[in-house]
């Protein structure tokens, strides 16, 4: 589905990540990890074909970045809605199948497929019990299941989100990265870009590790450890385990920030 | 000659329309009260009500400088709102959202847009008879032609609204999702401002510029007190603005006090009562 051969992302003169490879096959769970600002995000805006790859290729379900993006499901950084948005969790969902078509809903068949496929959708990430009222109601982790929702809505191959667990509590966390898991059993392939492995670390599948201007790629066991990332971060680095399984890495050194702000605006893909 | 009640409706309802100004009234009014509810659901969605008053404000120095300079009031009324529309939707280059500039310097503006339209009123000695019109509305001067220009106007709008309704709705509860998913959405902010400045400028003729709330936010507001859904929300606000304007015109017909009185009379009377029932129904 995804195909990074050591691919490599300029952005104003500096050099974000280089020498990324990797390849992503269907109901494959991956995930984007690294400190703040090293480029999780640009990651992800070249897989869409926002952001072009300096050097090295990318092919995403098998056409350049950015040809396929009808396919590809995307839900970018977002704020939570406030409380005073009173728009049906429902209608939310709905908008993620025919949101953008020109028009309004006209009473027929093609109203109504859209109708059952936000309803299946719905029963999908387990928010059938409050999809009806208004999202500004709800927590942190029903808005998510529903903004996951719209990103499924359309019925893409490929789910790219970009800090989805951001906001949330513990058990929320817990919970999103099941239904994600849940999603990745169906077929449809994931690619996260998280900043805390743990909740998500029983069902990754792969890591790309990003620091330093580097990558590395492979599975949690491979990636995660002392030696790997030491040398990635070209600095000593420990990772320690808990007696519970969670990871902690420590000693990281503090990254220069040379991004913009962490919540612009996300730029539109063509379709 | 006052008219009289008389408990036969019907009666009563054909000698209004026996007057050619009421009739005109009744049909400016049906007409403005659609396309208010319509536009006005949107704009309380899209939380841009203090924009849609500050459209509403500045028509009124536009038609107090037309009418001093011979114009018809209604062309002041569409150039200054449309104007004050295509400022506001060019300045809006930050990330702020639909609900756009600061509100201090937004009220300078309005302030200031009063005491323009006072100046210009003064440069043709009408205050006497101008003012009141003008800022508060009034059923007595519809003439035929108005009507015309406002089922055009009226029609485009709506039309505009037709075409754009779903990216529209995407773009004013989710801008950010709705970009990444291909919607135009600075483009579609820009199109609901002039779409807002229209009805605005619309509106204004029944209402006057002070009161255009009364169509533009009450209706709306009541529809969505009453329920979240999208369709059932607009045909609401619609019915609501169209039982306001009837109920108003037929009672200010009658009455020696101002048209502008009843209708927001009415129209926060339609207001609390969705209220009420909203209460009603969690208690039950």
């Amino acid at each position: 589905m995804i195909d990074l051969a050591d691919a490599g992302c300029v952005l104003g003169g500096r050099t974000v990540w280089a020498g990324v490879s990797t390849r992503v096959g269907p109901g494959e769970f991956v995930a984007i990890l690294g400190p703040n600002g090293v480029g999780k995000s640009t990651l992800l805006k070249v897989l869409l074909g926002l952001v072009p790859l300096a050097h090295g290729t990318a092919r995403v379900l098998g056409r350049p970045p950015g040809a396929a993006n009808r396919e590809i499901g995307y839900l970018p950084q977002r704020g939570g809605f406030d409380a005073t948005v009173r728009v049906p969790g429902s209608d939310i969902v709905r908008l993620g199948v025919d949101g953008h078509r020109w028009g309004v809903p006209l009473p027929g068949r093609r109203s109504r497929a859209a109708a059952e496929r936000t309803a299946a959708v719905v029963h999908r990430v387990g928010a059938a019990g409050y999809a009806h009222r208004p999202i500004g109601t709800l927590s942190g982790g029903e808005q998510q299941r529903l903004l996951i929702g719209q990103a499924l809505a359309a019925g893409p191959r490929l789910l790219l989100l970009d800090e989805p667990l951001d906001s949330l509590d513990l058990p929320n966390q817990a919970a999103i990265a099941a239904l994600v898991r849940d999603i990745c059993a169906d077929g449809v392939a994931v690619v996260m870009v998280a900043h805390d492995v743990n909740p998500i670390l029983p069902y990754l599948d792969r890591v790309v590790y990003l620091a330093g201007g580097g990558a590395v790629v492979g599975t949690p066991d491979e990636v995660i450890t002392t030696e790997a990332l030491s040398k990635l971060y070209a600095t000593p680095v420990e990772v320690l385990s808990t007696s519970d399984g969670q990871l902690v890495v420590v000693g990281v050194p503090e990254p220069v920030a040379h991004h913009g702000p962490r919540h612009a605006p996300a730029p539109g893909i063509r379709r | 000659m006052t008219p009289a009640f008389s408990w036969n409706l019907l009666g009563d309802l054909r000698e209004m329309w026996s007057w050619p100004f009421m009739l005109n009234a009744f049909r400016a009014g049906t007409i403005v009260a659609v396309l208010a509810a319509v536009v006005g659901w949107f704009m309380v969605l899209r939380r841009q009500a203090f924009a849609g008053h500050t459209l509403a404000v500045v028509g009124f120095p536009g038609a107090a400088a037309a009418v001093w300079l011979g114009l018809s009031a209604t062309a002041g009324y569409l150039a200054g709102c449309l104007g004050a529309a295509l400022v506001l939707a060019v300045r809006r280059g930050d990330a702020r959202g639909p609900a756009g500039a600061d509100p201090a310097a937004v009220g300078t503006v309005q302030a200031f847009a009063l005491a323009c339209g006072a100046l210009f009123v003064s440069l043709y000695h009408g205050f006497l008879t101008g003012t009141t019109a003008l800022l508060f509305g009034g059923f007595l001067g519809v003439t035929a032609g108005q009507v015309l220009l406002l089922a055009a106007v009226a029609v485009v709008a709506l039309g505009l609204l037709l075409a754009v309704g779903r990216p529209l709705l995407f773009a004013s509860v989710d801008p950010v999702v709705a970009r990444a998913h291909g919607v135009p959405v600075r483009a579609l902010d820009a199109l609901f401002l002039l779409a807002l400045a229209v009805t605005a400028a619309g509106v204004s003729q029944v209402t006057g510029a002070l009161l255009v709330f009364a169509l533009l936010v009450l209706p709306a507001a009541t529809a969505r007190r009453l329920t979240v859904r999208t369709l059932p929300g607009l045909a609401l606000a619609v019915l609501a603005g169209l039982a306001t304007v009837w109920l108003a015109l037929f009672v200010a017909y009658y009455s020696p006090y101002p048209f502008g009185f009843w209708l927001t009379t009415v129209a926060f009377g339609g207001y609390l009562l969705a209220v009420l029932a909203g209460r009603w129904r969690a208690v039950r």
